[in-house]
């Protein structure tokens, strides 16, 4: 109603707070998963100062300690404990830190490299393009959690501890996966951002190919990548803890939420909260991403309706 | 379409080629496998001998030669644990991974569709929003997790169906759902989509003009072109479904090649694992070829772009 302009002289300008008010800006902000990431984001970086307690360290008088609202449970623990007496809460807040930093190189790494070898492959074209194009279809027809079990058990182990060790392995193995995304779709938006007139006059104006790309054609395409970023991180997060629960992830003792799952398989009859609570964790920071990302793309960018979570 | 198919060939055996390569060279970093044949007492005669009757001798364009001409043979050496040819440990597991991929892939069919056609009648609706529910969940929680879930409420609490392995006809339930359960959330998502779009055209309009029931427009008229987008996904995902295995299988302890994949993993047996991911890239890479040249005979937009 607000919208419309002969209303709005009628209504006296007061910022009176009413309840279809507040569900209209709930329902245009996607405040619930923005909540929810805030709130993993905040867990990851500061992990280290709020996790309560410390997530290697077990106490074994203090096993299998269920939940704070059930029978047994303690204000100590509020998610419980696990089978080796580590608080729970603490695991999963670092745990958070490690699926961050796992998506955050990843993507860093692949963004970056599969939106330059975009930028090339669409303005160049010709064998250039067909080459990266090439290599592009190559690397989707791979299916990638095979490849990457296969790597982490031949050189896991030996991988430099000065490039991360295992995680910095994984970490690359995925980056070296995910880039193409990234390049077939800045490849297309060049193709057209390079048809335009203002991308002519630069050239005519004497600006070199650099300039050009990075400058006139990026910021273009600045919107279709934080939206397929948004998109990929809860994929990445996805793929990562799916290695760790297979045990080809992040190694022991780090906590990492795949792994977490898969230790708690064992005690489901006893203590079924040890594998639920960190798939929990996984399942709302994915579908946050994924609502927010959906709502980023038709924000700023409705064109991308076919760019879907995978 | 002959260009179209040598293309699409081309690009699946260079891609598989790849990956073979891959392997190959990973097993070479991974560290000299005659350190876990013998004992550390061996004398240097006794190693070289080994080394000799492995082929270690050799260089590495000739070991790769030899392990080409042996993989597409079907020979991948011997499990370092289980002591049988890898060859023989991998026929044995692929009928089961083939049953489940294909009963998840029903599974995710016809449950995905009707959903998805439901909740496309009516937007905002009651059934609109349990679609959607399904949808994000299903394309945001881990597969393995829903895996536990499912065993933890299914098998441990009501005690319906075994918890794993494949001893009765029940137990392929759990491990199909999981598998599945992605699936069902893209079908449904893409199903509902496309009807809405055909809900919207001129032939639909005109049905509804003449006066035909509302009913017989949906399930006949417009169902049958709204199919196109879902079942062109469910094949390109077939070969998902075959790969996507390991995960279903690890959680339910099915008898597949997934859990044989992971067995390895777990007991860093290279040759087996190395046996077992060629299987499933090549599974994967035909099941893709396959509905690629089906569709490009079927719809002729794809052969000719």
């Amino acid at each position: 109603m607000a919208e419309n302009p002969a209303q709005a002289v009628l209504v006296p300008p007061a910022d009176r707070v009413s309840l279809p008010k507040i569900w209209r800006t709930v329902k245009r902000w996607p405040l619930i998963p923005l909540f929810l990431l805030l709130l993993v984001v905040f867990a990851g970086v500061m992990a280290p100062w709020i996790a309560p307690e410390d997530p290697r360290k077990g106490n074994l008088r203090a096993r299998m300690v269920p939940p704070v609202w059930l029978e047994g449970g303690s204000t100590d623990h509020l998610l419980g404990t696990d089978h080796l007496g580590r608080d729970i809460l603490s695991r999963i807040v670092h745990g958070a830190r490690i699926s961050l930093i796992v998506a955050a190189v990843t993507l860093g790494l692949g963004g970056t490299t599969g939106t330059v070898l975009g930028l090339l492959a669409g303005w160049y074209g010709k064998w250039i393009d067909e080459i990266i194009m090439r290599i592009v279809d190559i690397a989707l027809a791979i299916p990638l959690v095979l490849v990457a079990l296969v790597m982490v058990v031949a050189v896991g182990q030996s991988f430099p501890s000065e490039l991360g060790g295992q995680t910095g392995l994984i970490i690359l193995v995925l980056a070296s996966f995910f880039w193409v995304r990234f390049a077939r779709l800045v490849r297309g938006e060049v193709l057209q951002l390079k048809t335009l007139d203002y991308v002519a006059l630069a050239k005519v104006a004497g600006a070199s190919i650099p300039r050009i790309l990075f400058v006139h054609i990026f910021p273009g395409v600045i919107n279709t990548l934080i939206v397929l970023a948004t998109l990929q991180v809860g994929f990445v997060i996805l793929v990562e803890s799916t290695l760790s629960f297979l045990g080809a992830g992040v190694p022991p003792p780090t906590p990492a939420w795949g792994s977490m799952v898969a230790e708690g398989r064992d005690f489901l009859a006893g203590a079924w909260w040890i594998s639920t609570m960190p798939g929990l964790a996984i399942l709302l920071t994915v579908m946050s991403l994924n609502l927010f990302g959906d709502w980023l793309r038709d924000t700023l960018d409705p064109r991308l309706r076919q760019l879907a979570t995978n | 379409m002959q260009r179209f198919l040598a293309r699409r060939l081309l690009l699946t055996i260079v891609t598989l080629w790849l990956v073979s390569i891959l392997i190959f060279f990973m097993a070479r970093i991974s560290g000299d496998p005659t350190t876990l044949l013998i004992d550390d007492y061996a004398s240097a005669s006794t190693l070289e001998d080994l080394r000799a009757s492995l082929g270690l001798d050799k260089s590495y364009p000739e070991q790769y030669w030899i392990f080409l001409k042996n993989a597409v043979r079907g020979d991948f050496g011997i499990s370092i644990v289980q002591k049988q040819p890898v060859g023989d440990l991998i026929m044995q597991r692929l009928p089961a991974t083939l049953y489940l991929g294909l009963v998840a892939f029903f599974f995710s069919l016809v449950v995905g569709i009707p959903l998805g056609v439901l909740s496309s009648l009516k937007r905002g609706s009651l059934m609109d929003q349990v679609g959607k529910a399904i949808a994000l969940v299903g394309q945001s929680a881990p597969p393995f997790w829903i895996g536990i879930m499912l065993m933890f409420f299914f098998a441990v609490r009501l005690g319906w169906v075994a918890p794993s392995g494949r001893e009765e006809t029940s137990s392929i339930i759990l491990p199909a759902i999981t598998l599945g359960w992605f699936n069902v959330a893209a079908n449904l998502r893409l199903m509902r989509s496309a009807m809405l779009d055909v809900m919207d055209t001129e032939y639909i309009k005109l049905a509804r003009a003449k006066g035909v029931a509302h009913n017989i427009i949906i399930w006949k008229h417009a169902l049958r072109n709204a199919l196109i987008p879902p079942l062109t996904f469910a094949g390109i995902t077939l070969g998902g479904l075959i790969t996507g295995s390991l995960v279903a299988e690890t959680v339910f302890a099915w008898p597949g090649l997934g859990q044989l994949a992971f067995l390895a993993v777990r007991d860093s047996d290279y040759p087996l694992l190395q046996g077992v991911v060629i299987t499933f890239a090549a599974a994967y890479l035909a099941t893709a070829f396959l509905v690629d040249v089906f569709y490009a005979y079927v719809d002729p937009r794809i052969r000719f772009s």
